[in-house]
């Protein structure tokens, strides 16, 4: 079920003459789909002239899951929605669950949601960069990134104790505070961190070979980009200057003093570098944030083990690695949400993957889809 | 811009739709009928929302009702623009000609609520297989493969 | 006891030297289990843990075992993550596709039995046990790498057992504890049990 050839057809071309189409299944399970997406290729030759991605292979039904659950017990659903960055759908949800109820949150708590999410927004950025990579060649790329990665995953286990499934923001605050000499250690990493995403920069990014691979592939213009809904990394690419962070400023995002990256050209190069320049903003906000931080609650007390907010539906959104992740929630009165939806940011970058492909060669395809950097779970909840 | 700046803005430039908008958990919502929702819409990306950012559908105990959230880089606000659809024969009017962004997210209400989007260039069926019976996300849907979940609450 | 631990007496009591006796079951099965090629099934999160584990500081290859995204070169299937009914079909196929013999490893709790998403749910295939045989589970939410490393040393103790003969062959399925009970002795900084280099 890799990469199958399922037709050849013999197609007129309005001048006369005879092409051969021939339409290649790729995927649900192959190494280059980041996960379980798969591609139905229209081929000339080997330029695609059509791309369908089908998706749903990992749909589990959370939102349908999430309305037998009291607020609290959803919370760990969310986890599994992002599994490369679960900080982010526990944030989003929450702040959603919280804009519903009217629950305040402490500052210490907003300081550790912020520490968490710009942590785990590099090591989200680490595995997309470092797939993105081995996609087209670079397998070193991908062990120098994950190597980053696994030292972010060892800090979180120090406070939560999962490498993945965190469960850490919960509605009204988060559900550990720092444990001693967590600090310094994070820290010690934004500072080696820096030094080694510089070498990523050289490695990668100044590679002939990878210029030649990413630039002016896949070209998103900024028209687009706002039409499709496109947010992130894939929007900021293509020098549309939009993050939650700055322009629907949410937490504590404001007291920070970092600047967004974007990029001109809107190619696969721009999209993946403009991470790559995300990670040495992450680290900025983390140090900022580390040495604001001051001592107190982590969680608003008194807060009912079940939460019935009043009826009506709200909608709150962050900006998570792959763009706006928003949570919509719609409350009747009960213990249990009526209706929760994820606005996912990486299924509508995803329906980009088409117009992109279109007049690429079937192994750019394979570097467009990497350098949107779909989750599946997110993808298809 | 604030949400009492957008409703000012919004009564000067489109009288007619100022009666239909209110505030909710700190957001504007604009409820129109199902007839006006392209006019609605494409009055309101006129007025500066330029991003179609989410599209779903909440199942009502008496109807169905489609939620589309509307985004503005140039004004920094967001609004809601919800519509009522009948349950028995549900149909809307598709947005894809203003944003091309409802083209998949169209597909999944269709998907997961059996909404049918008039003018739609692709409805299909996007998460689920082509061939699956029933609209999992409507509160009616009954699949006899579910476990339903005991209480412990 | 694997074949190359008796290497050395079989050298010594055959006749001439240079000829070694052994069954046919227990050479068979020291080539089988020595190097274990898997079959990168990874849907959802355990995925991640998947790479984790053939990555720097894990490093699966040492126990010989080495991801392959290719049916045809795998022995072993480690099925990481959620099967859902639509995917369900094209894991059977790529079993199926993989030659004799072969094994299945269920990694985490989705791929046991559904895990988090047993109840309420309408499209996850509740264990991937329910349409492939599988011999060893994994607990956990995700499984950490080195719950992954231990099914695989488990998975080579159950092959050494096995017959190329079916009447001999042995039944049994092996559980792996919870992750938890395993991993006590890697913290950030400290030693892996294994003896292998933190990073």
């Amino acid at each position: 079920m890799g990469l199958t050839v399922e037709s050849r057809e013999c197609i007129e071309t309005p001048e006369g003459g005879v092409v051969e189409e021939l339409v290649v299944n790729i995927g649900p399970s192959h190494p280059s789909t980041h996960g379980v997406c798969r591609v139905i290729a229209h081929l000339d030759g080997e330029i695609v002239t059509r791309a369908e991605p089908v998706i749903g292979y990992l749909h589990r039904g959370i939102e349908k899951m999430a309305e037998n659950r009291t607020y609290l017990q959803v919370v760990p659903l969310t986890d599994r929605l992002d599994y490369v960055g679960s900080m982010y759908a526990n944030w989003a949800y929450c702040r959603a669950v919280e804009r519903l109820a009217g629950i305040r949150v402490p500052e210490r708590a907003e300081y550790l949601r912020v520490v968490v999410c710009e942590l785990q927004r590099i090591a989200s950025h680490m595995m997309s960069i470092g797939s993105a990579a081995a996609d087209s060649g670079a397998a070193t790329m991908f062990i120098y990134a994950f190597d980053q990665r696994e030292r972010i995953i060892e800090l979180f286990e120090a406070l939560c104790g999962a490498r993945l499934t965190y469960n850490y923001v919960r509605p009204g605050g988060v559900s550990f505070d720092l444990p001693d000499g967590w600090t310094e250690t994070a820290l010690d990493f934004c500072r080696t961190h820096r030094e080694a995403l510089n070498e990523m920069d050289r490695l990668y990014f100044g590679n002939v070979i990878t210029r030649g691979r990413l630039k002016g592939v896949g070209v998103l213009s900024a028209d687009d980009a706002v039409a499709w809904g496109a947010s992130g990394p894939v929007a900021r690419g293509s020098g549309v200057n939009w993050d939650l962070r700055k322009h629907d400023t949410y937490s504590v995002y404001p007291r920070f003093d970092f600047d967004v990256p974007t990029g001109s050209n809107g190619d696969c190069y721009d999209r993946t570098r403009v991470r790559l320049y995300e990670c040495y903003e992450s680290c900025r906000i983390v140090e900022q944030a580390l040495a604001q931080m001051e001592p107190g609650p982590i969680r608003t007390s008194g807060m009912p083990r079940l939460l019935a907010p009043r009826p009506g539906d709200a909608y709150d959104h962050i900006e998570s690695a792959r763009g706006s992740l928003g949570v919509y929630l719609v409350s009747d009165g009960s213990v249990r949400p009526y209706r929760m939806k994820v606005r996912s940011p990486a299924f509508c970058n995803l329906a980009l993957l088409p117009m992109l492909a279109e007049g690429h060669m079937l192994s750019d395809l394979v570097v467009i889809l990497g350098s949107l950097d779909p989750v599946f779970g997110e993808v298809d909840r | 811009m604030n949400i009492t700046e957008l409703r000012e803005h919004l009564c000067e430039v489109y009288p007619d739709l100022c009666p239909l908008f209110s505030i909710e958990f700190g957001d504007g919502v604009l409820v129109v009928d199902c007839d006006r929702l392209f006019s609605a819409a494409s009055n309101l990306k006129d007025l500066g929302f330029d991003r179609l950012g989410m599209v779903t559908a909440v199942d009502r105990p008496t109807h169905l009702e489609l939620v589309y959230r509307l985004h503005s880089r140039s004004m920094s606000a967001a609004i809601f623009l919800k519509c009522t659809v009948d349950r028995e024969s549900p149909v809307a009017h598709s947005l894809v000609d203003l944003w091309p962004a409802a083209l998949w997210q169209e597909r999944e209400v269709y998907d997961m609520f059996g909404i049918v989007f008039e003018a739609h260039p692709d409805l299909r069926r996007i998460l689920l297989p082509e061939e699956w019976e029933g609209y999992p996300l409507r509160k009616d849907y009954s699949d006899r493969r579910v476990i339903r979940r005991p209480d412990y609450i | 006891m694997a074949l190359v631990d008796r290497l050395g007496t079989a050298l010594d009591t055959g006749q001439g030297g240079g000829i070694i006796l052994t069954s046919v079951d227990a050479l068979a099965n020291w080539s089988r289990g020595k190097s274990l090629w898997a079959m990168p099934m990874g849907t959802a999160c355990c995925a991640m843990e998947l790479i984790a584990a053939s990555f720097n500081k894990f490093d699966f290859d040492r126990h010989g075992t080495f991801p392959r995204p290719d049916p045809r070169h795998t022995d072993v299937m480690v099925v990481a993550g959620t099967i859902t009914r639509k995917m369900a079909p094209a894991v059977k196929r790529l079993y199926e596709q993989m030659a004799d013999p072969k094994w299945v490893i269920a990694m985490g709790n989705c791929a046991v039995s559904g895990g988090i998403f047993y109840y309420d749910t309408y499209s996850v295939v509740r264990g991937v046990d329910e349409f492939l045989p599988v011999d060893v589970y994994i607990a956990g939410c995700p499984p950490r790498p080195e719950s992954l490393q231990d099914a695989v040393l488990r998975l080579r103790e159950r092959i050494a057992t096995e017959s190329i003969s079916p009447d001999r062959r042995r039944e049994g399925v092996l559980t792996l504890p919870l992750s938890g009970d395993i991993s006590f002795g890697v913290r950030p900084g400290g030693d892996t049990p294994d003896g292998g280099d933190d990073r």
